[in-house]
């Protein structure tokens, strides 16, 4: 089979799949707009807050810390991005692909290091 | 251009995905409600009680009277809140759920499709729930939703990275991402011999990524009521129930493909369809089994512990299990260096576990302790 044919007839479930997905969650939500009861009364629009009534908006501010941990995430998954397809080829390639890895390896463990000891993956 | 499905050949590939995957889908519904059952059964035990017994026999039919209630109640949404991300939220987390299956190696030729890349198609398809979860979370306009989708969101990244590594390590080992031949590959010995430590993270990371105890801070319902869906009732609740569980199974037959020698170990692939069923369905359950004993057994992390033992312990410990890996196969160096390694890895991830889990909140003794004793002076 040719490979543009090849990807064609892999990636079809793969479409198909988000295709049912969808299909599945809107024929339970139709069928529970026909099935279920529904009163409009008002004091139910209320979010929830223990009983209490909620004060303003609930888009407040977020904690720094939840940024830092995703910019270290994007540096992390970029590198992983790097070693797919390293992972799969390196054998063949010999040593010298081996080693090169090692460096790339050595220097993000660095970066990990340096922010270990700033204080960057201790949560406060 | 046909593909061969079930005996028949050059069937058009698009009629071939739609009969799989609605057999894949009935098979999602069936096992879904089956875990449900299970796990309401297992904790019981765990906690001396009997658990569902009233419906049917053995009380059988809980999962299916649960869901007639859930389709049968009030979908309630709050005035305030954000039309169009509340009402997506459950399609973006059940739809990326539903693609990971796609992958999946539930027997020999039973399967949707065995993607070449198939394991980083399952890493990248399964991090995309998040996004539903942040839409769940902002869209409720509540402070305990956008608290507990912050966390998960943090949660989930964190964990990602040893998950992608892990199976970056597999990936070596095996020479390839495809889950088919990966398992086809065990048929002597299973991975989880030549690799526990890639195992044992694998399985924690699995844990952190399905939200499941002890890492269930996102939706702890002490802390954040609920986290992201506090706000969903009725049928959408169910849906992200339902995710939750098509996520741990598909994770389950993963993992039994990943390390435990899938539908092949330890009897080959050639025999027959049924005891390729109970050995798949064995593993998985394997895996339903002891995330359910953890989630009994071990009390819940706090967020320090949890963002600290991602980024100190599992994340170095992987990148040196890759290093490894690729020491002892660019040399040629026989497998059970591998396996002495991954014993010693797995002492070291029991000790620096037990380390992180066991280490104090950062609270300044001198400013509780005063409060301490005017609380006992006044009492």
């Amino acid at each position: 089979m040719p490979q543009a044919d090849a990807l064609y007839v892999n990636y079809v479930p793969v479409l198909l799949a988000t295709i049912t997905g969808f299909m599945m969650v809107l024929t339970a939500i139709i069928a529970s707009r026909l099935l279920a009861p529904f009163s409009a009364e008002r004091e139910k629009g209320t979010t929830y807050e223990c009983g209490m009534l909620p004060i303003r908006r609930a888009s407040t501010n977020v904690g720094m810390r939840f940024y830092l941990y995703a910019i270290l995430f994007v540096v992390f998954d970029v590198e992983a991005v790097f070693i797919f397809p390293w992972a799969v080829t390196f054998v063949g390639i010999g040593q010298f692909a081996y080693w090169m890895m090692v460096i790339f390896i050595a220097i993000l463990g660095l970066g990990l290091g340096y922010a270990w000891k700033k204080g960057a993956l201790q949560w406060r | 251009m046909g593909v061969d499905l079930f005996g028949f050949n050059n069937v058009n590939p698009w009629l071939d995905a739609f009969i799989r995957l609605q057999l894949a889908v009935v098979l999602i519904t069936v096992v879904v409600m089956g875990y449900t059952y299970l796990e309401r059964k297992i904790v019981a035990r765990f906690n001396q009680r009997i658990g569902p017994q009233k419906t049917g026999p053995f009380g059988l039919l809980q999962a299916v009277a649960d869901a007639v209630k859930l389709v049968g109640k009030e979908d309630l949404r709050p005035k305030s809140a954000d039309p169009w991300t509340f009402e997506l939220g459950p399609f973006f987390v059940f739809i990326p759920v539903l693609m990971t299956f796609v992958i999946a190696p539930f027997m020999a030729d039973w399967n949707i499709r065995l993607l070449e890349l198939g394991l980083i198609y399952f890493v990248a398809v399964s991090g995309l729930s998040i996004i539903g979860w942040i839409m769940a979370g902002w869209g409720s306009d509540n402070r305990y939703a956008l608290l507990g989708a912050l966390r998960s969101v943090a949660q989930s990244i964190s964990y990602e990275l040893p998950l992608v590594l892990c199976v970056v390590a597999l990936a070596m080992f095996a020479g390839t991402y495809n889950l088919g031949l990966i398992v086809e590959q065990q048929d002597k010995v299973p991975f989880i011999v030549w690799q526990p430590m890639t195992a044992l993270i694998f399985f924690i990371a699995a844990l952190a990524e399905l939200n499941r105890s002890p890492f269930d801070i996102p939706v702890g319902e002490s802390e954040v009521a609920g986290g992201p869906f506090i706000e969903y009732s009725g049928i959408r609740w169910s849906m992200f129930q339902l995710a939750e569980y098509a996520a741990i199974f598909v994770m389950s037959i993963v993992f039994a493909s990943m390390f435990l020698g899938g539908y092949i170990w330890p009897f080959g692939d050639q025999v027959g369809v049924g005891l390729q069923l109970v050995l798949t369905g064995a593993k998985a359950l394997l895996f339903f089994f002891v995330v359910v004993w953890i989630r009994v057994s071990v009390p819940r992390l706090r967020i320090d512990q949890l963002m600290g033992y991602s980024w100190k312990v599992l994340l170095p410990l992987t990148l040196v299990q890759v290093l490894v890996n690729g020491l002892v196969l660019v040399n040629g160096w026989h497998e059970v260096v591998l396996l002495v390694a991954g014993l010693i890895g797995c002492a070291v991830l029991v000790t620096a576990t037990s380390r992180a889990v066991e280490r104090r909140p950062r609270v300044p003794a001198t400013r509780t302790a005063p409060v301490m004793q005017g609380e006992a002076a006044r009492v």
